[in-house]
């Protein structure tokens, strides 16, 4: 009785999307499609634009099918209000944005702490500070490093409607299996944009959602029949929280090869990689087809995972090809990324020219462009390495 | 304490308890404990522990329990609570968590009237930080930020949370200022706060004072009669909200 | 061999329905089983402000959702003509609104042609549109072709003022070269599905608009256009 979930888990899994189907979409609509496919009970969460339409569809669609939502005092009552109803064993998930961004650290490192599996879909917004509501890269660091500990948490930044729905539900399978915060770092163009997307239910494609379980509220009189649950994240002297947080840290370590992921386009041959991870992924794709159309050898490299980071991947490729052009709508998030997964020898020989323009869209004809330019010897890599 | 004298609900194993000797804390967790035996309701308590000394209650109960952050339990109790209504949740805090840095999260929960139960201690304190100005410290008390006793011309006068709380409560809600100096009142308070939840009526706020001599630098004479004399006049004890009042304008509270 | 992608990009005041009009476009595209992608300008500014939105549609996958260039713009408005100007190239067609804004100033920088539909809307404009009518501002850049509907005249004079967007999406579906009408219908059909169950009335409406419209840019594609060349200083 205690511990009864609101819904039963079969029918959070199989009711929102039976057939397989087709649908064009905003970005947030797919959000929200994800999350009720995934068998998602509550969304906790505070208006921020862009992200907005996710709480707009969820507080329609919920509902219907059985799923709950409260509108909260602000981003930190989201996140703790989201890891109470995780505790109990409820998928629970929230959205935000930029300056909400910076607010959920508080309860992002406290899932890090103690294993909590909070899901947080990210549309990115221009900043520093009120910045715009439009769009940008810049919360990377934020959401992979933010927080006082030692960035504990899985991020997938997605390219497209298609990957917003898989990685979305995805998050939840990954979230609930690793125990780790995982979140899906979008942004504000594809938070408002609308492009076809195929909704499927995740059972029938086979991905492994298992059943959330509770922490709390178990079975039993604790002190009498079992043991009671009792959970904290403060300790007293410091090799209390080192022995507490190793084996935290060699979980998350061991997890990692297994949890990134990246997307490669024509390596073969390349004399330059250009590399870009989310939105941006799309026009260097693009940039690149086009490129190779014309028989320029350029090939592209997209971490999809951003933490932990395919390092393994983009080292193969710069080694093979150690000419990199980064491009991202921020100043060398990613560049920075890229760099310490390299390390080492590749570091030295490595070339790298930037493409940074914070909080602006980046079209492929500007790829293409910069890729020319460095081609023909135009650019100075060190010049663009001292924009950092 | 014997253990005779221990709650059921209280753990064994985790005492003697952390907290300093003469702490309030200790007696209002007794009070909450002999509230959850009579109602016989720990298997079903969820119970959150803020920072500040009420963390060290992490371990306190056999109950489940969770610590949060500092003045976010309430918001990680109202969760729980909202994903699974048939858990007894409780946010235990001190006066800093509730009235500084949580307030918004103690506001708009009432405002939801939110069936949860919140304990705020307070000690008129920060007291696990060393003894700084809380919200609720005295004027003239000397604090660690306030040497030369709290000036309200510069740092205001002491806020009365429940009756704040009072101020705009929702029907069916339940607030009342205890005392540790009053534990079976207290307890019978935390009972209907208990009670309030377990009959699906609103939210209950009850605050208790408490002591702290290890940051007022009392004896115990000194801390008792700071908490009876001084502290119960700012702080007046009873039940300020009730859905078992049937005054007359407090029937719709029913 | 696959179909090049368009792109178009549309502005007007906010509430003239230059989003509606944009969606639906793309929408049917996506129906008739091909890319495409609508993304709406939005910012601090979007109440009360020029409103742009951005379609991209064909049969190759889309890259970035929004575009330097784009080879149709169109206008509901000379602010926000005003605002479309940074997307103009030499391949550009620019279709407005003829009964909101005077006729283009054409400088000898400036390329084109009016292309009006055969009733004359001036005379209309002046009389009833004096306080709305906007003046179209110096177009920079060279363009390939530029295009006057007088969609709010036809609207008020034809219809119901309130479907001057959808003789623009008309005609605009048209100019695209990539979509069917009969899949705009559909589309708007769909999105409109609420208020045409209130008021059937509205789903002969709004069809009657998209047919003036997608017939006008018929009749406008028809008429010998100049190119850039000729007016080459
Ligand atoms: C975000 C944040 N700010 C500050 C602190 C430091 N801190 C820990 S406990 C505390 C004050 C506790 O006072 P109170 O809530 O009254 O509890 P008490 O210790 O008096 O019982 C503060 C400021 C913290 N843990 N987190
Ligand atoms: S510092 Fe004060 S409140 Fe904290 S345990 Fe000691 S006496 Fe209690
Ligand atoms: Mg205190």
């Amino acid at each position: 009785m205690i511990n009864q979930p609101v819904v039963q888990e079969e029918k959070l899994l199989t009711r929102p999307v039976g057939e397989e189907k087709r649908a064009f979409m905003y970005g947030n609509e797919v959000v929200v499609w994800a999350a009720l496919a995934a068998g998602t009970e509550f969304l906790f969460g505070y208006p921020i634009t862009p992200q907005n339409e996710i709480m707009h569809y969820w507080s329609r669609l919920a509902p219907r099918y059985g799923r709950g939502f409260l509108q909260t005092e602000d981003e930190l009552s989201a996140g703790f209000a989201a890891l109470g109803g995780i505790m109990t064993g409820a998928r629970c998930f929230s959205a935000t944005a930029g300056p909400g961004t910076v607010l959920f650290q508080e309860p992002l490192s406290m899932a890090e702490m103690m294993r909590i599996p909070l899901v947080l879909v990210v549309q990115q917004r221009g900043g520093p500070s009120t910045a715009t509501v439009i769009y940008s890269q810049q919360e990377v660091f934020l959401t992979i490093f933010g927080g006082n500990g030692e960035g504990l948490r899985v991020v997938y930044s997605p390219g497209s409607h298609q990957e917003m729905y898989d990685f979305t539900i995805k998050a939840f399978a990954t979230a609930w299996e690793y125990r780790f915060p995982t979140l899906v770092l979008g942004d504000g163009y594809q938070a408002k944009m609308r492009e076809p997307v195929t909704l499927y239910d995740p059972r029938k494609k086979g991905i492994d959602l298992k059943p959330p379980f509770p922490l709390v509220g178990l079975k039993g009189v604790p002190g009498v029949d079992r043991e009671p649950a009792h959970w904290r994240n403060a300790f007293s002297v410091e090799e209390e929280l080192f022995e507490a947080l190793k084996p935290v840290i060699d979980d998350f370590h061991r997890a990692a090869p297994s949890l990134s992921e990246k997307e490669e386009g024509f390596p073969e041959g390349a004399e330059l990689i250009i590399a870009a991870h989310g939105i941006v992924g799309r026009s260097v794709r693009a940039a690149v087809r086009e490129l190779r159309e014309k028989d320029i050898p350029v090939g592209f490299f997209r971490p999809i995972t951003l933490r932990p980071f395919p390092d393994k991947d983009i080292k193969n490729v710069l080694s093979a090809c150690p000419r990199l052009l980064v491009v991202e709508s921020a100043q060398g998030q990613l560049a920075k990324l890229i760099r310490i997964a390299v390390g080492g020898e590749l570091e030295h020989a490595l070339k790298m020219y930037a493409y940074f323009r914070p909080g602006l869209g980046i079209t492929a004809e500007e790829v293409v462009q910069e890729a020319r330019a460095i081609l023909s010897g135009e650019r100075e890599n060190e010049a663009a390495m001292s924009l950092f | 304490m014997s253990e005779q004298s221990m709650p059921l609900s209280w753990r064994t194993e985790t005492k003697p308890h952390k907290f300093c000797p003469g702490c309030g804390h200790g007696l209002v967790l007794k009070a909450l404990g002999m509230a959850v035996d009579r109602l016989n309701i720990a298997e079903r308590v969820l119970f959150g522990c803020d920072i500040g000394c009420s963390l060290l209650s992490w371990d306190f109960f056999n109950l489940d329990t969770v610590q949060t952050h500092h003045g976010r339990t309430v918001p990680f109790i109202v969760g729980a609570k909202r994903a699974r209504p048939h858990l007894v949740g409780i946010a235990y805090m001190g006066d800093g968590g509730a009235y500084a840095i949580g307030v918004q999260h103690l506001v708009n929960a009432t405002m939801r009237n939110d069936r949860i139960l919140v304990i705020i201690v307070n000690n008129t304190t920060y007291a696990m930080t060393g003894g700084q100005m809380a919200p609720t410290s005295l004027p003239g008390q000397k604090t660690e930020t306030t040497p030369g006793g709290r000036e309200p011309h510069q740092e205001g006068y002491p806020l009365r949370g429940p009756e704040m709380i009072a101020s705009f409560a929702p029907g069916g809600a339940y607030v009342a200022r205890g005392s540790v100096s009053q534990v079976q009142r207290l307890s019978r308070f935390l009972e209907r706060g208990l009670e309030n939840q377990l009959q699906d009526r609103g939210i209950s706020v009850i605050e208790a004072l408490s002591t702290c001599p290890t940051n007022w630098r009392t004896n115990a004479v000194d801390t008792w009669k700071y908490l009876e004399k001084e502290m119960t006049e700012y702080y007046p004890v009873g039940e300020l909200v009730s859905p078992w009042k049937s005054k007359a304008g407090e029937a719709n509270r029913l | 061999m696959t179909l090049r992608n368009k792109r178009i990009v549309m502005g007007g005041e906010g509430g003239q329905g230059v989003q509606a009009a944009a969606d639906i476009l793309a929408q049917a595209v996506f129906e008739e089983g091909k890319e495409a992608l609508y993304i709406p300008n939005f910012g601090i500014e979007q109440r009360g402000g020029v409103s742009l939105a951005f379609v991209q549609i064909g049969g190759e996958p889309i890259g970035s959702p929004k575009f330097k260039y784009a080879h149709l713009i169109v206008a509901l408005s000379g602010r926000s003509l005003e605002r479309l100007q940074g997307y103009m190239s030499e391949e550009s067609i620019i279709l407005y609104d003829s009964s909101l804004l005077a006729p283009p100033q054409v400088s000898d920088e400036v390329i084109g042609w009016q292309c009006y539909d055969t009733i004359a809307p001036e005379a209309f404009a002046e009389r009833r549109l004096t306080d709305r009518r906007q003046s179209f501002p110096e177009i920079p850049r060279k363009v390939k072709y530029i295009f006057g509907l007088p969609a709010s005249e036809m609207a008020q004079n034809k219809l119901h003022p309130r479907v001057a967007n959808i003789i623009i999406l008309g005609a605009t579906a048209r100019f695209t070269e990539i979509v069917q009408l009969e899949s705009i219908k559909k589309a708007l059909e769909e999105r409109l599905a609420n208020k045409i169950k209130r008021d059937p009335a509205l789903k002969d409406l709004n069809y009657k608009a998209l047919e003036l419209g997608w017939e006008a840019a018929g009749r406008m594609i028809k008429i010998p256009v100049s190119t850039g060349k000729i007016f080459k200083r």
